[in-house]
């Protein structure tokens, strides 16, 4: 279980996240929405140790994220694997090395198991082999987040974060990242934080939905509950009203 | 009066923090070069993109500027009688002087700033995190080997430099202009002494580390999407011919 307690982050002065307290339960998939510019992507970089928060506590399994350092930071973050917004895929190698990256950088396995490995993926991406040969510059939008996927599958990691996964997709696409998403989860049964404001599509994958707002999570239950939630701002978003927080 | 006084102390505190942090970052990524997974691919791959695709920019700049020398250094040298001291003229110049500066200069513009375009994107497109997440020291994979390239490929390229910058000379001074071919060359052996090719090799050393930790540096803190690439970019090309320079300055004065 992951665990973030109390967490403040401020950025020149402006707090983005004041005092978020939030569990992801192992084996889940918890999504975090919110509007544009809150702070969620802020949120899962502190998970991984990208950012130092300013106070607080990021517990993976009972250890600080926040106060590793060294071989012990180095050991936790193998267990993690992240789906970045745009893919962040390596412009100086193919779709095959990029995906064959984790395996060749921590592991001794030989360069036949590699390919296999990296064939297997494709493949459940419904990716040819002959993507494989492209470079990420060749590819489009959705073909880039499966990629990245596929590369963030690889290690088989307990823990996946997903930074925003279907943004700038088209519908079709949306939905076939996010039926990816549940289908590689009902096979490896990982840990996901999925950040993501696509409503209503996000509660198709989500088993826990967390809500932030004003740097605080206002709302944490399942996909069923929180579309019937008493809180005004909750209701705004989910039903995607003009400038809620104006209102 | 006690804002302008603030002020220059805001500005030689921000001057010294920004010091400190390159002098570590130098530090960290040439430390990472000692500690496993060595990556000689990787360096040999910077040596390419560095030092090997800048050879022809540093051919032709060193052409052509052999043959000014040699035309001016004639012209020069005749007004005393001295035609034959041109082949000393022509060398000491460019192992001393000209040939690390303008290698450097040049391999700024052309590869500096490559080198800051390059790390600056994998910055604001989080493929420099992405490696962080897997484990993957960012400065080990992305930076040392620049360092090491840049280490390695500068003195090369200055020592390509001299050689054709001597030959431009030459060509002028002694093919035109009719210069004995036997007083160019000797008078060039008498005159150059280990001390003025140590002095070469150590400001090329040193100018090359400059470039790459610039470039390295400014592109691995970029921020702000393409407009901060672009900056940093410009940044890295005058920056690093300020500090090549005033490099220059430093270390002629302790070799004289």
């Amino acid at each position: 279980m992951i665990q973030v307690i109390d967490l403040h982050k401020s950025f020149n002065g402006q707090a983005v996240l004041d005092g978020i307290n939030l569990e992801i339960p192992t084996g889940k998939i918890t999504v975090v929405i919110g509007k544009s510019g809150v702070g969620k992507s802020v949120l899962l970089k502190h998970l991984i140790g990208l950012l130092k928060p300013d106070r607080g506590q990021v517990l993976v399994d009972g250890l600080d994220i926040t106060k590793l350092q060294g071989r012990k930071l180095q050991d936790l973050k193998r267990r993690f694997a992240v789906l970045f917004q745009g893919g962040a895929l390596f412009d100086s190698l193919n779709v095959f090395e990029n995906i064959a990256f984790p395996l060749r950088e921590k592991t001794r396995l030989p360069e036949t198991e590699i390919r296999r490995r990296v064939h297997e993926r494709l493949e459940q991406m419904n990716l040819s082999l002959e993507a494989g040969g492209k470079f990420p510059d060749e590819l489009s939008g959705g073909m880039k987040k499966r990629v990245a996927l596929a590369r963030a599958m690889i290690q088989e990691p307990e823990i996946i974060l997903f930074d925003e996964p279907v943004t700038g997709l088209d519908p079709p696409m949306s939905n076939t990242v996010f039926h990816l998403i549940k289908k590689t989860h009902a096979v490896s049964n990982y840990t996901a934080l999925v950040v993501a404001h696509d409503i209503p599509e996000v509660f198709q994958i989500a088993d826990v939905v967390a809500m932030l707002h004003h740097g605080r999570i206002i709302a944490c239950c399942g996909p069923e509950e929180i579309q019937h939630h008493s809180d005004p701002v909750v209701q705004s978003f989910i039903r995607g009203e003009p400038d809620f927080l104006e209102a | 009066m006690v804002a302008f006084i603030q002020l220059l102390g805001r500005g030689v505190l921000n001057w010294v923090r920004e010091t400190g942090r390159i002098q570590l970052f130098l530090l960290q990524g040439l430390a990472l070069a000692f500690v496993p997974p060595f990556r000689p691919r990787r360096v040999l791959q910077e040596i390419n993109q560095i030092g090997v695709k800048s050879t022809l920019i540093i051919l032709l700049t060193a052409l052509f500027t052999g043959m000014v020398l040699g035309l001016q250094g004639y012209y020069t040298l005749r007004k005393y009688g001295s035609e034959g001291a041109l082949g000393a003229a022509v060398a000491l110049s460019l192992i001393r002087e000209m040939g690390p500066v303008l290698t450097a200069l040049m391999v700024s513009a052309r590869a500096g700033s490559a080198v800051t375009a390059e790390v600056g994107i994998m910055r604001i497109t989080e493929q420099l995190d992405a490696l962080d997440t897997m484990a993957v020291n960012p400065l080990q994979y992305v930076v040392m080997p620049k360092l090491l390239a840049g280490l390695i490929a500068v003195p090369l390229l200055t020592a390509i430099f001299d050689v054709v910058g001597i030959l431009g000379g030459y060509l002028v001074g002694v093919v035109l202009l009719g210069v004995s071919s036997g007083s160019y060359f000797s008078g060039m052996v008498q005159s150059v002494v280990p001390l003025d090719i140590n002095g070469g090799i150590v400001k090329s050393l040193v100018f090359g580390l400059t470039i790459i930790l610039v470039a390295s540096y400014k592109g691995y803190h970029t921020e702000h999407g393409a407009e901060g690439v672009s900056r940093a970019t410009n940044q890295t090309v005058v920056l690093s011919a300020v500090l090549v320079l005033a490099w220059d300055y430093l270390l002629t004065s302790f070799f004289m």
